[in-house]
């Protein structure tokens, strides 16, 4: 049976990553993920895991070997952080233009500069658009969840993408939390073997990644839109038999206290936990607020959101990024776009907080729903960029 | 898959892969040159010089032992003519033939 054991979450996703039996890991280290991959690089030393841990010279080759591992029929895995996946970049869209299920463990650290190793949202935000299935875990038990079901995901054949589990740097990776480890015995056969449709095999000559003439690009294109779009299906199927087996249940839209709240505050990542404290400390007052998160960041889940936060009078969105000169803020972007073909929807403005590792106090939240509540009275939006925490 | 089949979306093979090996042998490049190498086998001496240097892999060896471009695949760009040590490859037009 799982036991339930005090453990760093960095520790606990290294763990899922055996437990899925992956076959090569190729990453290179980056505070604050470098626990994960130290450890499975000690699993591997110690025959805990037969894998091959390829040692790279930087995160660009780190994703390229993962890449080509996966082409080879390999189940790959890597992680990264902040500048390291700025310098993936490129084989980042390779990894889903080419359909390869790689894993990658993202521990969202802000971009430079300045230089900060603290959390923000900065770094996925730059690969927003890169075709991987993007999936936010808030805490320890779902970064080790999510590991394991983001293979059961990415290697079905209605899929094959690539797929990054976020989770927030240092306030999850360095944090020892209570987590719910399967025994092996439990876990085995959950992901069956890895059989790809097609592989880099000499008996059976294949080029992946050729030049796609402009006679081919644009089908190529939108048969990898068509791929994750569909996805979502096999995403709630995944998520639906995972709660049926282990009783943990996740959904592409969370949501708390929001069905009847008039001021709903949305956001991503660890801080959608501490956003239901706040609203459990103004419900306490009377106030009708409720806080929601988009978990599942792409493919993004439309349907479920409107559904999440059709009867808010206003959203409140939370964004821990910038995108400047733009948005202002890329969630805000996302969710006022989604709800703009409804007739009847909420209100929705954004604010911005927790940049490069601020912490957001419980008034920081109480403030943001204000900002909601003003809205709500005047009209009046918080000006672009509106941060909370910040000195002025 | 052939490029002149111009696929739907729905049919091209995962990701664009080529999964029939050897395909590239369908598209002949051979159309490309103004310039196409004739070799003068009265001077030629055999040595393959020309069978190495071409990009394209356009020479093939005959029953005699000569090397002789495959049209349908050299592009003209002159290479052997230029490396040959029995110059005994001239570059033409095509249309002067």
């Amino acid at each position: 049976m799982a036991h339930r054991t005090g453990i760093e979450v960095s520790l606990a996703i290294a763990e899922a990553a055996r437990q899925a039996e992956v076959e090569v890991i190729s990453a290179y280290p980056i505070t604050p993920q470098t626990h994960i991959v130290e450890r499975l690089a000690k699993m591997v030393a110690d025959g805990d895991l037969e894998a091959d841990f390829i040692t790279v010279e930087s995160e660009h080759t780190a994703m390229s070997a993962a890449v080509g591992a996966s082409l080879a029929g390999a189940r790959a895995f890597t992680a990264t952080s902040s500048q390291g996946l700025a310098l993936m970049d490129e084989i980042v869209y390779l990894a889903s233009s080419l359909r390869t299920p790689v894993v990658m463990a993202l521990a969202n650290r802000s971009l430079s500069g300045p230089i900060s190793i603290w959390n923000d949202h900065s770094d996925i935000m730059n690969v927003r658009d890169a075709g991987w299935i993007s999936i936010f875990a808030n805490n320890g038990q779902e970064a080790y969840d999510l590991t394991l079901m983001a293979y059961k995901i990415a290697e079905d054949h209605r899929v094959l993408l690539p797929v990054m589990i976020s989770f927030d740097g240092f306030i999850l990776t360095h944090m020892i939390e209570p987590v719910c480890v399967f025994d092996d015995e439990e876990i085995k056969g959950y992901l069956p073997p890895f059989n790809p449709p097609y592989k880099a095999d000499p008996e059976h000559p294949v080029t992946f990644g050729p030049v796609g003439v402009p006679d081919i690009y644009t089908e190529a294109k939108k048969q990898q839109d068509f791929a994750i779009r569909s996805s979502i299906s096999v995403i709630k199927e995944v998520f639906a038999d995972f709660e049926k087996e282990f009783g943990r249940k996740y959904k592409p839209v969370e949501s708390y206290m929001a069905e009847d709240a008039d001021v709903i505050l949305l956001s991503q990542g660890s801080v959608y936990e501490t956003t239901e404290i706040a609203v459990d400390r103004l419900r306490k007052e009377g106030k009708k607020v409720g806080s929601a998160e988009v978990r599942l960041w792409r493919p993004f889940p439309f349907e479920d959101l409107r559904k999440a936060v059709a009867n808010a009078k206003v959203v409140v969105v939370l964004d821990r990024a910038i995108s400047f000169g733009g948005q202002p803020g890329p969630l805000l972007g996302e969710i006022r776009s989604a709800l703009y073909p409804l007739e009847k929807k909420p209100g929705v403005i954004g604010v911005t907080a927790g940049l490069g590792g601020r912490d957001i106090m419980i008034q920081d939240y109480e403030k943001m729903f204000e900002y909601g509540y003003n809205y709500l009275k005047t009209g009046k939006e918080p000006e672009a960029v509106t941060i909370v925490g910040l000195r002025e | 898959m052939k490029l002149s089949e111009k696929p739907k979306w729905q049919e091209l093979p995962l990701a664009a892969s080529i999964v029939e090996p050897a395909t590239s042998l369908e598209y002949k490049t051979g159309d490309w040159k103004t310039l196409k190498p004739v070799v003068d086998t009265t001077k030629c001496i055999r040595c393959a010089t020309c069978y190495i240097f071409c990009p394209e892999a356009a020479y093939e060896e005959n029953e005699e032992g000569y090397f002789l471009p495959n049209y349908d695949y050299c592009k003209g760009c002159g290479i052997c003519a230029v490396e040959c040590p029995a110059m005994c490859i001239q570059m033409v037009e095509e249309e002067a033939e």
